[in-house]
Formats: structure tokens, sequence, C-alpha cells
């Protein structure tokens, strides 16, 4: 399954998509949850009793402003959660 | 304040007719007996904006009911429920399982389990569709979900913007009321116009309502501001929906699938015809989680307590 968290506002679309179905068989054990120095990410139990990684519920309407350090202004060259997930989970739409 | 005042406030603000408020219903089959079923399930989806509760015998639809959300969840559930086996002469220890959903969901207070409304409502629309549906658009009170799922019903892609109310049931019950038009009479009106006016540019509900003013007291009349209004609502779901892309067969959910000037707009922009359904568009969330709830039962047997019962 694809997850799309994040919203779409007058300033743009901001959604980290996650494809949980790759989550199923995390080669790294769960980095995610490490990475983000903002700890925005959770593993959850999902509706098909799946364990997945998701996007903490407080910062899903607030990913422009908590992703912005990570972004290239903030001084990196590829997002910590998406190069610390190997499978290729993880993307942000901006 | 007197108490005398008070009621002559209480008569004043009684006799302000309430454009938004859509219809609160009820509805069981009678030609089912549920005394007859092996299993009877129930979902409750406490929404933002409505509650329904939807009662399920061996997995065939037999009741539902579709209320107004109250001040809290726990009351809206049971109002909900209590809409429905009323009808009938059932009680709640009669049911073998319920699942709640909405944003609501963990407030019920006989749920034995919570789903997410996303599952729900794509479980829902396979029921209410047919399992050729793919794309789901669900237009919500206050939040609009796309979803993808596949032949079962399960999920595979989902989206769901809650942060904006613009292209939800609720900025529609607004403009209801701005425009003093009952909410079911807004989408037929909608296309008594001369020609189709350019989408309001405002997506936000406020300034959407503002630049309805403007456009009143520029001389359009009503119904060319309300096609104005939900040609923007249509505009708007459709790019959330594009986000995730949009699969035949597409099938609308919630409130805002009973107003045909927003849905015709939608499948003008899409170039797609909408699934049309025999079973009232609100109650996907919650036969979704009825569905569920009929699953889960024939795989792990009666909860302890409706065993008991």
């Amino acid at each position: 399954m694809i997850a799309n968290y994040g919203y779409k506002d007058g300033s743009g679309e901001y959604y980290i998509s996650i494809d949980t179905d790759k989550c199923l068989q995390c080669p790294v054990e769960q980095a995610c949850t490490r990475a983000c120095p903002k700890n925005m990410f959770e593993i959850i139990t999902d509706d098909y009793d799946d364990q997945v990684a998701a996007i903490k519920q407080a910062h899903r309407r607030t990913l422009a402003y908590d992703c912005t350090a990570c972004k290239p202004a903030g001084g990196y060259a590829s997002l910590p959660c998406a190069s610390a997930c190997t499978a290729g989970a993880i993307k942000h739409s901006w | 304040m007197t108490t005398s005042a008070f009621a002559t406030t209480a008569a004043t603000a009684g006799e302000k007719k309430e454009y938004w408020r859509w219809e609160e219903s009820a509805w069981v089959d009678e030609t089912m007996n549920w005394r007859d079923a092996k299993f009877i399930t129930a979902g409750i989806d406490v929404g933002s904006v409505s509650s329904q509760a939807v009662v399920v015998c061996d997995g065939k639809l037999f009741g539902y009911s579709s209320m107004r959300t109250g001040s809290n969840s726990p009351d809206s559930a049971r109002n909900a429920i209590k809409a429905v086996i009323e009808k009938c002469g059932m009680t709640l220890d009669n049911i073998h399982f319920v699942v709640g959903t909405g944003y609501g969901r963990v407030n019920v207070p006989f749920a034995h389990k919570a789903i997410t409304e996303i599952a729900c409502h794509a479980r829902g629309a396979n029921f209410m569709g047919g399992s050729a549906i793919r794309t789901i658009l669900d237009m919500g009170g206050q939040d609009c979900k796309a979803i993808h799922c596949d032949e079962k019903g399960k999920v595979t892609n989902f989206l769901m913007n809650d942060k904006c109310a613009a292209g939800t049931g609720r900025g529609m019950e607004v403009i209801a009321d701005l425009m003093q038009i009952p909410i079911a009479e807004l989408g037929p009106r909608s296309f008594d116009v001369d020609e189709e006016p350019a989408a309001v540019s405002s997506v936000c509900v406020v300034f959407a309502k503002s630049e309805a003013l403007g456009l009143l007291k520029a001389g359009w009349s009503k119904n060319k501001v309300v096609a104005a209004y939900c040609q923007a609502m249509a505009e708007r779901v459709v790019a959330l929906l594009e986000r995730i892309g949009v699969e035949k067969e597409f099938f609308i959910t919630g409130g805002i699938a009973k107003n045909p000037g927003v849905v015709r707009r939608i499948e003008r922009i899409l170039k797609l015809e909408a699934v049309k359904t025999k079973y009232d568009s609100q109650i996907a969330g919650a036969l979704g989680a009825a569905l569920f709830g009929y699953t889960l039962v024939q795989k792990q047997g009666v909860p302890a307590k409706a065993a008991a019962s």
C-alpha cells in the first residue's frame, strides 16, 4: 500500500509517501524511526494487521515546516529518512 | 441575562432557518429477519459532521442510520446505533461485533475494534459499487480522501487532506447558509444558469465566502455563485485525486456524492462517469466497518461479552 501523508495548501503540495509493502521485510530494522531528526516516523499496526512505518499524526499537517531543516537549504544533499530506508519505501513530493 | 431574556433569545434563534441542515434518516430491510442471522455485526462511523451506523446480518446490509454528529463522539455513536436498532426491536446485546471508524472511532464505547475510515470506505465502496471499483473519492464533512483499492476492497494507495475544509461537506453547508438555499437544492440549482461561470478563485472556505458575497454584490445570481462554488470544489478534489491517479471504475462516497452540482462537474473534468449505487453514499464507511466486523467475527469468533449475553 502507498500511504501518502501530508497536505496541499496555497503554498504547494507536501506529501511523504511510504510504500508500506516494503516495510513488511524491513532490511534495516526500522531505521527511518531513528534517522529523522524530528522523530516524525513511527511503526504502527495498520488496518490489515501489518507492522508498517507511518508519519506521526502531530506532524502530518506541518510537513513543510518540519522537513525544512533536512532539505538542501539546510545543508543536506539527501534526505536522512529516504537514505536510511534502503528498501526505497520513502519519497517526498517536494 | 434573565431567564425570560434567555427564552426570547432561544426563540429567536429557533426561528432562524438552518439552510445547511440535511435530513437525518434511518432504514431497515423489513424483508429480512435479523433473528435468523448467525452473525450480526455493526459499523459506527463517527465523522466530524455526521455519524452513521450500519447493521449487517451474515454479511448482508440490514439497516442503517445517518445522524448529525453531536458535541461528543460516544453520544453520537449511541444516537446513531439507537436509530437503527429501535426500528427493529434489536438491542446492542444482540450485535456480535462492533467496529468503530471515522475521526471519533476510538471513542465508540461499545466497539470491539477501531479501523481507519480509509480502509472502511474502500471496503464499503467495494460492496456498494462492486469489485471493479478501483478509485474512491470520499468527500467527507471536514476532509477529503482519495483511495485506490483492489478487487477485494483492500487499500493499495491513499491520500487524505484534512488540513483544510475546502472541498468538504462543511464548506457546502457554509455556502448553503450564506445563499439561503436549502443544502439539497444547491446541486440542481447550480445548473440553472445561462452559462457556466468560472470557479471561485479561493479554495479556502472563509475566503470563498467573502468572494461569494462580492459576486452577489456585483450582480451575480445566487445560482451562478453556487455554480462557481461547485466548480471550485470539483477542481479542488480532482487535484487531490490526480495526485494518486484515477483508475476505472470510479466511485464517490460521503455526503457530497448526493450533490449533483459537484459530482457532475467532477465527472466533466475527469471525463469519467462515477459508478452509481442504489445505496446511500454516506454509509460507505460504516458499512465497510460492519463488513470488517463480519470478517473478524468469522475468524475470531464472538467476543466474550457478546457471547455471554
